[in-house]
C-alpha cells in the first residue's frame, strides 16, 4: 500500500500511453450494449410471457401456451447466467450451426434470462392493476389485447418501475461474467491493464467505481421517470 | 331490440341465473331490482357477455351475441355499460377516457379500408379493363377522427358541465364527476343501448342526485336503458318497467306503478317492505 502513488502512475501510464483507454472505452460500449439490449428483449418477451399467463384458462390453447410459458421461467430462474451463457455459445450454438460472436450470445442469453425475471415482474405489476380496468377497456368495445396494451401494461410499467430499475442494474452488474464466452466486457479491458502492469489494484478500484457511477446515474434516471409517469395518481 | 331467450348461467355447479327470458324494446327503462347475491348484477353482465352465459340466446339487432363464435367487441360498441366502481382509466385524462375508443374503432376501420384498396388495386392489374372493382372511398384521415372525436367529447362534457376537467386525471375528480365521465364515456360510441351496474351504489349520499339527474336526462332523450339500482324511488319515476329477480328467476315483472303500489309475488312483498319501509 506504500507506493499507492507509484501504482496510479503506472495505471495512468497504461490507460493513456498505451490506449488503455481504448479498450476500456470498448468494455463500456459492450456492457451496456448487453445489458439495454438484454433488457429490452426482456421487457418485450417478459411482458408476453406475463400476459400470457395472466389470460384466463379455461381454453385449451391459453392452458398449453401458460404451460410452456411457465417451464420456460422455471428453466432460466432455476440455472445460473453463467451456465446458460456457457450451454448457448458451446452447446445450442454449434449444434443448429449458427455462428455468433461472444457479445450476441451475451445479449440474447441476457435477454432470455431477464425475460424469465420480468415476466415474473410484470405478472405481479398486472396483477396489481384493478380487474376493472379490463373490464372498463372490454365493454367499450376493445379487445383483450388492444386494452392490456393500452390501459393495462401501462398501469402496471407504473407500479413495477422500481423493481424494473432493480433488474436493470442487477443485469449491469451480471455482464461481468461475459468474459466466459470471450465478450470483451468492463472486467477484460481492466483486467487486461491489470495483467500488462503486473499491478491489480487501481485498475479493479477504477472498475469498482465505474460499475458504481453507472449504478447511481441508472436509478437517478428510472426516479425521473417514475415521477413523471405518477403525475396521473397526484392530486393537485 | 334484445331479446334474451331462456339465459342461464352457473359457476362450476353454482347456478346464479336459471332461465332468464325478457324482451327489451328501443326506448325501454328496464330497472332491475334484486335482494343481493339474487343473480342481477349476473344477469346484466351477461348482456354483454362480460360473464360468458352458459345456456340461452341473447338476441342483440338480429344476432346471438351468446354464441362464442360472434364477435363481441363489435357489438359491445353498440352497447355501453357504467359500472358500480366508475373504472374510468386511470393512466388516461378524462378527455382521452371519452376518447380512447371512438378514435381506436374509426382509426381501425380506416386501416382496414385502406388494407383493403391496396389489395383490390393490386389484383386489378390482372382483371380485365371492365372487370375493375371500385377502391373503397376515403373520405377521413387519422387526424380528422381524432379532431371530431375531440369535438364531440368536449360537447358531451359540456353537457355534463365538465368542460374544464378535460385534462385532468379521474383521480383528482369526485365520485359523481367520475361516474358522469363514465357515462359520457359511454355515450361517446353512440350506443343503442346502456347498462348500469349499481350506478349509485359507491358515490356519497349527496352525489347521488347529481347522477341520476343525469340519467333522468338520458332516459328524456330516449336512450334505451337497462338499471340494476337499488334506488326505489327513481325507479318509480323513470322506468317503464321494473323487474325482481330473485335466486336466478324472474319473479315479477311490471311497470312501476304496478310494481310498486301492487306487487303479486310474496317474495317481492317481503322485499319491498324492507326496503321501502
Amino acid at each position: 500500500m506504500g507506493n499507492f502513488g507509484q501504482k496510479v502512475s503506472k495505471f495512468i501510464e497504461i490507460f493513456i500511453e498505451q490506449n488503455g483507454y481504448v479498450r476500456v472505452l470498448e468494455g463500456l460500449k459492450n456492457t451496456l450494449l448487453i445489458a439495454v439490449i438484454g433488457l429490452i428483449i426482456g421487457i418485450v418477451l417478459g411482458t408476453l410471457i406475463a400476459t400470457v399467463r395472466v389470460i384466463p384458462k379455461y381454453k385449451v390453447l391459453p392452458r398449453v401456451l401458460n404451460g410452456i410459458c411457465s417451464f420456460y421461467v422455471g428453466l432460466f430462474r432455476g440455472t445460473p447466467m453463467v451456465v446458460q451463457l456457457l450451454v448457448f455459445y458451446y452447446v445450442l450454438l454449434p449444434i443448429i450451426g449458427v455462428k455468433m460472436t461472444g457479445v450476441q450470445v451475451s445479449m440474447l442469453v441476457f435477454g432470455l434470462n431477464s425475460a424469465a425475471y420480468i415476466s415474473e415482474i410484470m405478472r405481479s405489476g398486472i396483477m396489481s392493476v384493478d380487474a376493472g380496468q379490463l373490464e372498463a377497456g372490454r365493454a367499450v368495445g376493445l379487445s383483450f389485447s388492444v386494452s392490456m396494451i393500452k390501459i393495462v401494461i401501462p398501469q402496471a410499467v407504473k407500479n413495477i418501475l422500481p423493481t424494473l430499475g432493480n433488474e436493470f442494474i442487477a443485469l449491469i452488474k451480471e455482464t461481468s461474467v461475459v468474459s466466459f464466452v470471450g465478450a470483451a466486457d468492463l472486467y477484460v479491458a481492466f483486467n487486461y491493464i491489470g495483467s500488462n502492469s503486473y499491478e491489480f489494484m487501481v485498475p479493479y478500484l477504477v472498475m469498482a467505481i465505474i460499475y458504481i457511477v453507472i449504478v447511481l446515474l441508472i436509478s437517478g434516471g428510472i426516479k425521473l421517470m417514475e415521477r413523471s409517469l405518477r403525475k396521473s395518481d397526484r392530486r393537485n | 331490440m334484445i331479446d334474451v331467450i331462456n339465459l342461464e348461467k352457473h359457476f362450476g355447479s353454482n347456478k346464479i341465473l336459471k332461465g332468464i327470458n325478457i324482451t327489451v324494446n328501443k326506448g325501454d327503462i328496464l330497472v332491475v331490482i334484486g335482494p343481493s347475491g339474487s343473480g342481477k348484477s349476473t344477469f346484466l353482465r351477461c348482456l354483454n357477455c362480460m360473464e360468458d352465459p352458459t345456456g340461452g340466446q341473447i338476441i342483440f339487432n338480429g344476432v346471438d351475441i351468446a354464441d362464442m363464435k360472434v364477435d363481441i367487441n363489435i357489438h359491445r360498441r353498440h352497447m355501453g355499460m357504467v359500472f358500480q366502481h366508475f373504472n374510468l382509466f386511470s393512466n388516461k385524462t378524462v378527455i382521452q377516457n371519452i376518447m380512447l375508443a371512438p378514435v381506436y374503432v374509426q382509426c381501425q376501420e380506416l386501416r382496414k379500408a385502406k388494407r383493403k384498396n391496396i389489395i383490390t388495386t393490386f389484383t386489378n392489374i390482372f382483371r380485365g379493363k371492365d372487370k375493375k372493382k371500385e377502391l373503397i372511398p376515403i373520405t377521413t384521415s387519422k387526424s380528422e377522427i381524432k379532431k371530431n372525436a375531440r369535438d364531440n367529447a368536449m360537447q358531451l362534457l359540456g353537457k355534463i358541465g365538465l368542460q374544464d376537467k378535460a385534462n385532468v386525471y379521474p383521480s383528482t375528480l369526485s365520485g359523481g364527476q367520475k361516474q358522469r365521465v363514465a357515462i359520457v364515456r359511454a355515450l361517446a360510441m353512440n350506443p343503442d343501448v346502456i347498462l348500469f351496474d349499481e350506478p349509485t351504489s359507491a358515490l356519497d349520499p349527496e352525489m347521488v342526485g347529481e347522477v341520476l339527474d343525469l340519467m333522468k336526462a338520458l332516459a328524456k332523450e330516449g336512450m334505451t336503458m337497462i338499471i340494476v339500482t337499488h334506488e326505489m324511488g327513481f325507479a318509480r319515476e323513470v322506468a317503464n318497467r321494473v323487474i325482481f329477480i330473485d335466486d336466478g328467476q324472474i319473479l315479477e315483472s311490471a311497470p312501476p306503478q304496478e310494481f310498486f303500489s301492487n306487487p303479486k309475488n310474496p317474495r317481492l312483498k317481503e322485499f319491498l317492505s324492507k326496503v321501502l319501509a
